[in-house]
C-alpha cells in the first residue's frame, strides 16, 4: 500500500500565484440529510484534481468497505471523517476543507443535514460568506432545507447558491428544475439574500461541478466551481465604525500598560479619540504596538495592542469604540435566539451571556415569538409559558445583570452576536443576534423608571449612584434661586426688607433640612420602582 | 510611516490574527495554560505567534515537551536552543513507567509505543502540573478526524474526547468554561494548511529543525518507508542495509516511525515548490495514522493530542 511512498510522485503543475496572495472565500454546504453534500465536496476536490493520491488510495479501500455506491467510488468518504459517520453514511459534524484553485482560496465548512445536528450546521454558517444549499431534485424544498435557509440568513450569510442535485434521477428535467427555482425564490423573498444562484447538477457524476454538464444544455449558467471562483465576496468590516473589545490587559512592567484585542470593526491610528465603553469616558490612542514594530494604522481583522495617552483603568470586557458612532450600551436586549440543546430554554433562569470579550449573567424574560421554518417569518406568542425547544428559533427579551456595549447584529457580526452558556453544565445552549438594545434605569433617584432605548453610547447619568454629598449640593443649588424668589415675594407683601430677609433665612435653613431628609427617606422605599432582579455587583460601571 | 497597514490584509495576516486571538482568549479565561511544543514546523509557527500575541509581555505559560526518548537527536538540540533563545520555561516530561518497561517502537509496535509514551505521558504531565488548557499545533487539513475538531476541544476528567458532543463555536466566541478536573485542548492553527505554514515560515524567517531540509542521511528501507538511522538503537533486520540518500522529512515524530522522502529541496523556496507540486498528503509518512482508517479518531478519544 505504502510501497510508493519513498519514491517521488509525478509532479503536478503548480497552481497559479502563491496561495497567500489569493482572495479567500469561506462558504458552507448545507441542506437536508442525503441530499449529497459530502459527495459534492468530495467530487469537487476529485474533479479539480485537488485530492492527494494517498487519500484517493484510502478512498478506494474505504469505498469497498463502507461505500454506498456499489463498485463506484463513494466520494462522501473523502470528507466524512468520524467512524460513526462512515458507518451510518451521514455527516455528524462540520468538516472544514481547504483548497485553492488558480483564482481563489477556499475554506469550506461541510455541515450536517440531520435535524439533530443543526447546531453544528449553524457553527459553520456563523463564519461563512456564502452558502451552497443542496436540494434533492426529486424532493424539492424540504423543511430542513427551509430551516437551513432561515438559519443561514439569520446568521448574516448574504449570498446563496441553490444546488439542485440528483438531476439524473428526474431525467434532467428542466421543468422540475424551474419549479424548484420558483419555490425557492418565493420562499427566500423575506430572507434578505443579496444574490441567489440556482444550478442544476449531479454531484456523484461531477455534472456542472467543475465541468459543464453534457446532459443539461438548457442550463446556460456557469458550473458550481466557476461560479464560486467569481462571486464577489464582501469585506466591509474596515468601513464600519471602530470597535475594539479589550481581550487582555498587557502589563509586562510598571512602565507599560497596553490593551490587547482583535479589531472587530473600522480602523485606528495614534492620536484618534476613542470612547471607553460602557463607562463613556473619552481618551486618545497613543501607540499601536506589535511584535513587528509600532503601526501607523490598523484595520478590522488585525490583532494588536493599543496604548492610551492617559492612565485609565480598563479591563477585559470593556470596549474601545468610535466616539462619533459608539456602540450601544444596554442591559436589555431583544434578540433572535437559536436553541442548541435538548433541555429547553427556561425563562427567568440565570445563564451566562458572552458577547465580544464580556461575560455577564443574564436571563430570558420572555420569548416573544417563534420563527416559522416554513416561511422564515416571526409568529408572535401569547402564552408566556412557551419557550424554545431544541433547534427552535425565536425572538426573546433578555435582561442582563450589567450593561454591555454591543451593536445590532445586522451592523456588525462581531459585536452583535452572542452565546448563552449554562452555568452548571457549562454547555453553550444558545446563539443569539442582537436586534435592539436598551438601557433601563433601575436606580432609586426619581422613583420613575426611564428607558434609554438606543442611547448612542452615552451612559445615562443614573449609572452613577448619588451620594449624600451630591444631594446636599443639589439642594443648595436649588435653594439659592428659590430663596431669592421667597425674598422677593415676602418683600412685595411686607414692603420691609428686614422681615423679608428674616423669612427667607428661616425658610433656607428649614427647607434645606427638610429636602435632605425627604430625599434620603425616598431612597429607602421602593414604591413605584421595578424590582432589580439580580444583585448588582458592578455598581462601578 | 508604515506601508503594511494600507494594504488589504492577506490570507496569512488573517490566519495570524485569528491564531493570536485564540491564544489570548484562552489565556484570559483559563487558570493554567501550557503550550505543547513538539519541535516540528507547526510548533515553531505556534511559538512564533505566541511571542507576537503577548508582546511586549512574554507568553504567560510554559512549554511542555512530551519526550518519548525516540525523537531525532537534532530535534532535541533544536528544542533546547529555541527555549533558551525565547526565554520560555521548558518542561520536559517522559512517562517513567514506559522508561521502566523499556518501550521500543520497533519491538513493541507503534500502537503501544504511542499509547504509553505519548498519550499516557501527556495525560500524566497535564495532571501533574494541573494544566487546564493545552495549546497544540494540529491543523484541520492534516487528517479527517482533525477536520471535525473544534478550536477549543473539550476533554473530561479522564481526558477523553467525545466527537458527538462538541460545543458549537460561533464567530470568534469561544466557550472556555469547564468543571473541576476537565480540560481543554486548543488548536490555534486549526485553519492553517501545510502550504500556509511554509509560506508563513518563509515570510517571517522562522527557524525550523534542519531535518526538514534535504541532506545525505543514513536510511534503511523498511516496509516501504525510509527510516533514518539516528542512533544505534535501531536494529537492522535481516536483509536491511544502511544507505546514504539525499532525503528530507515532511513531518517529524519518533525517528523509527517517521518516513523520509527522497528530495533535493535544501532551501525554503525549494521545499515550498516541492510541496505545491506534490500529489501526496503530508501525514503519509506517519506510520501511526495508518493503523486503520479511524485510528486517529480512536487515539484522540483515548486522549491522544
Amino acid at each position: 500500500m505504502h510501497g510508493g511512498l519513498a519514491t517521488p510522485a509525478p509532479l503536478r503543475a503548480p497552481a497559479g500565484p502563491a496561495p497567500a496572495d489569493k482572495p479567500l472565500l469561506r462558504f458552507i454546504t448545507c441542506g437536508s440529510v442525503d441530499d449529497g453534500k459530502s459527495t459534492l465536496i468530495g467530487r469537487l476536490l476529485y474533479d479539480a484534481d485537488l485530492a492527494p493520491d494517498d487519500l484517493l488510495a484510502a478512498l478506494e479501500r474505504d469505498s469497498k468497505k463502507h461505500g454506498t455506491q456499489g463498485d463506484d467510488l463513494d466520494f462522501a468518504l473523502l470528507v466524512d471523517g468520524l467512524a460513526a459517520e462512515r458507518e451510518q453514511g451521514i455527516t455528524i459534524d462540520v468538516a472544514y476543507r481547504y483548497f485553492a484553485t488558480e483564482k481563489r482560496k477556499f475554506i469550506v465548512a461541510d455541515t450536517p443535514g440531520h435535524v439533530q445536528y443543526t447546531r453544528n450546521m449553524a457553527t459553520g454558517a456563523s463564519t461563512a460568506e456564502l452558502a451552497v444549499l443542496l436540494v434533492d431534485a426529486r424532493k424539492g424544498l424540504l423543511d430542513q432545507t427551509r430551516r437551513h435557509s432561515v438559519i443561514v440568513s439569520m446568521l448574516g450569510v448574504r449570498h446563496v447558491v441553490v444546488a439542485v442535485n440528483k438531476m439524473d434521477l428526474v431525467s434532467y428535467s428542466q421543468e422540475t428544475f424551474a419549479a424548484i427555482e420558483r419555490d425557492f425564490r418565493a420562499f427566500a423573498e423575506h430572507l434578505r439574500f443579496l444574490t441567489i444562484a440556482v444550478i442544476p447538477l449531479v454531484a456523484k457524476d461531477g455534472d456542472n461541478l467543475v465541468h459543464a454538464s453534457k446532459m443539461m444544455d438548457w442550463y446556460s449558467g456557469p458550473p458550481l466551481l466557476a461560479y464560486l471562483e467569481n462571486v464577489a465576496a464582501d469585506d466591509n468590516a474596515r468601513v464600519l465604525p471602530f470597535r475594539f473589545p479589550v481581550q487582555w490587559v498587557n502589563r509586562p512592567s510598571h512602565d507599560f500598560r497596553g490593551f490587547s484585542g482583535f479589531i472587530a470593526g473600522g480602523n485606528v491610528k495614534p492620536g484618534d479619540i476613542v470612547r471607553i465603553l460602557p463607562s463613556g469616558r473619552d481618551t486618545t490612542i497613543a501607540r499601536i504596538v506589535t511584535y513587528d514594530g509600532d503601526l501607523a494604522h490598523a484595520v478590522a481583522g488585525q490583532s494588536v495592542t493599543l496604548t492610551l495617552t492617559e492612565e485609565i483603568d480598563i479591563s477585559r470586557g470593556d470596549m474601545l469604540a468610535s466616539p462619533v458612532s459608539p456602540a450601544k450600551i444596554g442591559d436589555r436586549l431583544s434578540a433572535k435566539l437559536l436553541w442548541l440543546v435538548r433541555e429547553p430554554l427556561a425563562v427567568e433562569k440565570s445563564y451566562l451571556l458572552k458577547l465580544g470579550t464580556r461575560t455577564t449573567p443574564a436571563f430570558v424574560k420572555q420569548v416573544s415569538s417563534h420563527i416559522k421554518i416554513e416561511t422564515g417569518l416571526a409568529e408572535p406568542l401569547d402564552d408566556p409559558s412557551v419557550t424554545l425547544a431544541f433547534n427552535e428559533i425565536g425572538e426573546a427579551e433578555l435582561w442582563l445583570d450589567s450593561a454591555i456595549a454591543c451593536d445590532l447584529y445586522e451592523d456588525n457580526r462581531e459585536t452583535g452576536g452572542f452565546i448563552l452558556i449554562d452555568r452548571v453544565t457549562n454547555e453553550t445552549v444558545a446563539v443569539g443576534m442582537v436586534q435592539r438594545s436598551a438601557w433601563t434605569e433601575r436606580s432609586a433617584r426619581n422613583g420613575v423608571e426611564a428607558s434609554y432605548a438606543s442611547m448612542e453610547g452615552v451612559p445615562p447619568p443614573e449609572l452613577l449612584r448619588q451620594t449624600p454629598l451630591r444631594s446636599l449640593i443639589k439642594s443648595l443649588s436649588w435653594r439659592v434661586p428659590g430663596s431669592l424668589v421667597t425674598f422677593g415675594v415676602a418683600y412685595l407683601f411686607t414692603q420691609d426688607s428686614k422681615i423679608a430677609a428674616a423669612i427667607t433665612g428661616a425658610e433656607i435653613v428649614s427647607k434645606i433640612a427638610l429636602y435632605y431628609v425627604h430625599e434620603q427617606l425616598w431612597a429607602r422605599f421602593g414604591i413605584g420602582l421595578e424590582k432589580s432582579e439580580q444583585p448588582r455587583d458592578d455598581t462601578g460601571l | 510611516m508604515n506601508a503594511l497597514a494600507a494594504k488589504p490584509l492577506g490570507h496569512l495576516d488573517r490566519l495570524e490574527a485569528e491564531s493570536i486571538h485564540i491564544l489570548r482568549e484562552v489565556v484570559a479565561e483559563c487558570e493554567r495554560p501550557v503550550m505543547l511544543y513538539s519541535i516540528g514546523k507547526d510548533s515553531a509557527v505556534m511559538l512564533h505567534i505566541a511571542m507576537k500575541a503577548f508582546y511586549p509581555s512574554k507568553p504567560p505559560f510554559p512549554l511542555l515537551h512530551v519526550d518519548t526518548t525516540w525523537k531525532f537527536r537534532e530535534m532535541i538540540a533544536f528544542r533546547d536552543r529555541r527555549a533558551a533563545e525565547t526565554g520560555m520555561e521548558l518542561i520536559v516530561y517522559t512517562n517513567p513507567e514506559g522508561v521502566a518497561m523499556n518501550i521500543d517502537p520497533t519491538v513493541h509496535g507503534s500502537q503501544l509505543h504511542t499509547q504509553i509514551m505519548k498519550t499516557d505521558a501527556l495525560k500524566q504531565a497535564l495532571d501533574k502540573w494541573k494544566f487546564d488548557a493545552a495549546f497544540g499545533g494540529a491543523r484541520r487539513d492534516e487528517e479527517k478526524s482533525r477536520a471535525k475538531e473544534r478550536v477549543l476541544s473539550f476533554r473530561n476528567a479522564q481526558h477523553r474526547w467525545d466527537p458527538k458532543a462538541q460545543r458549537p463555536e460561533f464567530w470568534r466566541l469561544y466557550n472556555a468554561r469547564k468543571g473541576p478536573g476537565e480540560s481543554l485542548r486548543v488548536f490555534p492553527l486549526s485553519n492553517w494548511t501545510e502550504a500556509d505554514v511554509w509560506d508563513y515560515i518563509a515570510r517571517e524567517g522562522i527557524d525550523v529543525v534542519p531535518l526538514y531540509f534535504a541532506k545525505e542521511r543514513p536510511v534503511v528501507n523498511r516496509d516501504g518507508m525510509l527510516i533514518m538511522v539516528d542512533d544505534d538503537r535501531l536494529k537492522l533486520r535481516p536483509g536491511e542495509t544502511i544507505e546514504n540518500r539525499m532525503v528530507r522529512f515532511r513531518t517529524l515524530g519518533c525517528y523509527p516511525l517517521t518516513g523520509a522522502i527522497d528530495s533535493a529541496a535544501a532551501t525554503l523556496e525549494e521545499i515550498i515548490a516541492e510541496m505545491r507540486a506534490s500529489r501526496s498528503s503530508e501525514r503519509q509518512g506517519r506510520l501511526i495514522d495508518h493503523d486503520g482508517s479511524s485510528s486517529m479518531e480512536q487515539k484522540k478519544q483515548e486522549g491522544y493530542f
